[in-house]
């Protein structure tokens, strides 16, 4: 399998790509660990004319603390997150959740902005940025912005990123200590997509919650915050929360498609199960 | 269409040479290189055949580009055993446990296992079976690998922790 024909440019800093992107406009494509684009070209289902590498861009494989948030690179390989000590202590689910990001050897290469750039909707990465909230810096020479991630999916591999703009870091802001985070993927065999995922984190004073971030992957177009799910805990005493309920709650807002890998119906019958199953023993525990 | 002059370091010694852009490491390590260690499965980053070290870490080389590799260190199979002959001690472990049928998928194992042999700490059985689940074996000879996997890994009394996983489930 051989790649059609296009133009390489590396990208040596951040401002160098958007540079490179401002003048070759749609036609130019990002490179980053290459673990999706790389076999897009191979199968010419991607046929860029300009392929944009920001493997070189060191200032994009940072993972700094600014205002309250763990900042994290876009070039940052997945490997490298993590076993990142500031991941561990501040976006413990992120090492968690990169356990099932493709494979060892994927994430060697993998970086956490090209799996959040890409929209795979039962991905991972999408949903954890999704999850807790996090904020995604675009930058282009028009300037930069910063877009929730909940407002950055639009549809399966579709964002609202422009063409001419860089994700440059994903922002992921802190939860209060002692916030217990959930991640749980059905998957056939290790390193597939999900069928279903499910990432939550819960913070708590004593009995009563005070926020909380739910978010399903797998189970729509894109990655979903179970918003109304979300709201019928803030403020709520954990003792008298109604699991069953609430994971109804949580399912009423996704509405899961039949595939070859699983039918809507056990999607949904699956979801319940792991949100009773896994958040059951959050509202039981005793602060 | 970029053409493009590159140089690493290959099993130790120094190659060059103009790639065009859209050739894959594996594609220059085999027909430019004469290097066929890495081999050519399914070539879209899923059998893990074709598995080098770039830098040390165990990487598809189907998945990069060759003007990626361009001032990399890159280890293949061919750079594991002694100038006499003598094999890698994984590769002898494989020898000794039967550890393949064909072959094919063999060089992406070993190479997979090297870099987990060389990492701190020495990972568990359990992460070195979730690393190999990054392989395809189509003789289905998993068995020897996995006794292989076992006089490489920590020693079970050591591991406290394994790999992450749906912990409670």
């Amino acid at each position: 399998m051989k790649a059609a024909p296009f133009d390489y440019v590396e990208a040596g800093s951040a401002d160098e790509a958007v540079q490179i992107l401002a003048e070759a406009g749609s036609d130019a494509t990002v490179l980053a660990g290459g673990q999706t684009l790389m076999p897009l070209l191979a199968l010419r289902l991607a046929n860029p004319s300009v392929l944009v590498d920001i493997n070189p861009a060191e200032d994009m494989a940072t993972i700094a603390r600014r205002n309250g948030a763990t900042v994290v690179g876009a070039r940052t390989r997945q490997a490298h997150a993590k076993r990142d000590a500031t991941v561990a202590e501040r976006v413990p689910l992120m090492a968690e959740a990169l356990n099932y990001v493709g494979h060892y050897q994927t994430r060697a290469r993998g970086t956490i902005g090209g799996s959040v750039a890409l929209g795979e909707p039962a991905a991972e990465m999408p949903a954890l940025a999704v999850a807790l909230n996090a904020a995604i810096e675009l930058r282009s020479r028009r300037g930069t912005r910063m877009v929730p991630a909940r407002e950055f999916y639009v549809g399966p591999y579709v964002t609202i990123r422009d063409d001419d703009e860089l994700l440059v870091a994903i922002h992921y802001p802190d939860w209060p200590d002692g916030s217990v985070g959930i991640f749980h993927e059905v998957a056939r065999r290790a390193g597939d997509f999900a069928l279903v995922g499910l990432i939550a984190i819960i913070a708590s004073s004593g009995d009563r919650i005070d926020r909380a971030g739910v978010a399903w992957f797998g189970m729509g177009p894109t990655p979903i915050a179970a918003l109304a799910a979300e709201q019928a805990l803030i403020g709520a005493l954990k003792s008298e929360v109604d699991v069953a309920a609430l994971a109804q709650t949580a399912l009423a807002e996704v509405e899961p498609n039949d595939d070859l890998h699983a039918s809507a119906r056990y999607r949904r019958t699956v979801a319940a199960r792991i949100f009773e199953r896994r958040l059951r023993p959050v509202f039981e525990a005793r602060a | 269409m970029s053409l493009h002059f590159i140089e690493f370091e290959l099993n130790g010694r120094t190659v060059e040479g103009m790639t065009e852009s859209r050739r894959t490491l594996l594609d220059y390590l085999r027909i430019d290189e004469g290097c066929t260690g890495p081999h050519a499965g399914c070539e879209h980053g899923v059998c893990g055949a074709c598995t080098v070290l770039v830098d040390g870490e165990a990487v598809r080389s189907c998945l990069m580009l060759a003007p990626q590799a361009n001032g990399k260190r890159v280890t293949t199979l061919e750079g594991l055993a002694e100038a006499d002959g003598t094999l890698h001690p994984i590769q002898q472990m494989f020898r000794e446990e039967f550890a393949l049928q064909c072959g094919f998928c063999t060089p992406g194992f070993v190479m997979t296992l090297v870099a987990l042999d060389r990492s701190e700490p020495r990972p568990a059985a359990a992460e070195m079976r979730a690393a190999l689940s990054g392989h395809l074996c189509r003789c289905t000879g998993y068995q020897g690998i996995l006794r292989v996997v076992e006089r490489l890994a920590r020693p079970a009394e050591a591991a406290g922790e394994g790999q992450g996983g749906n912990s409670g489930a």
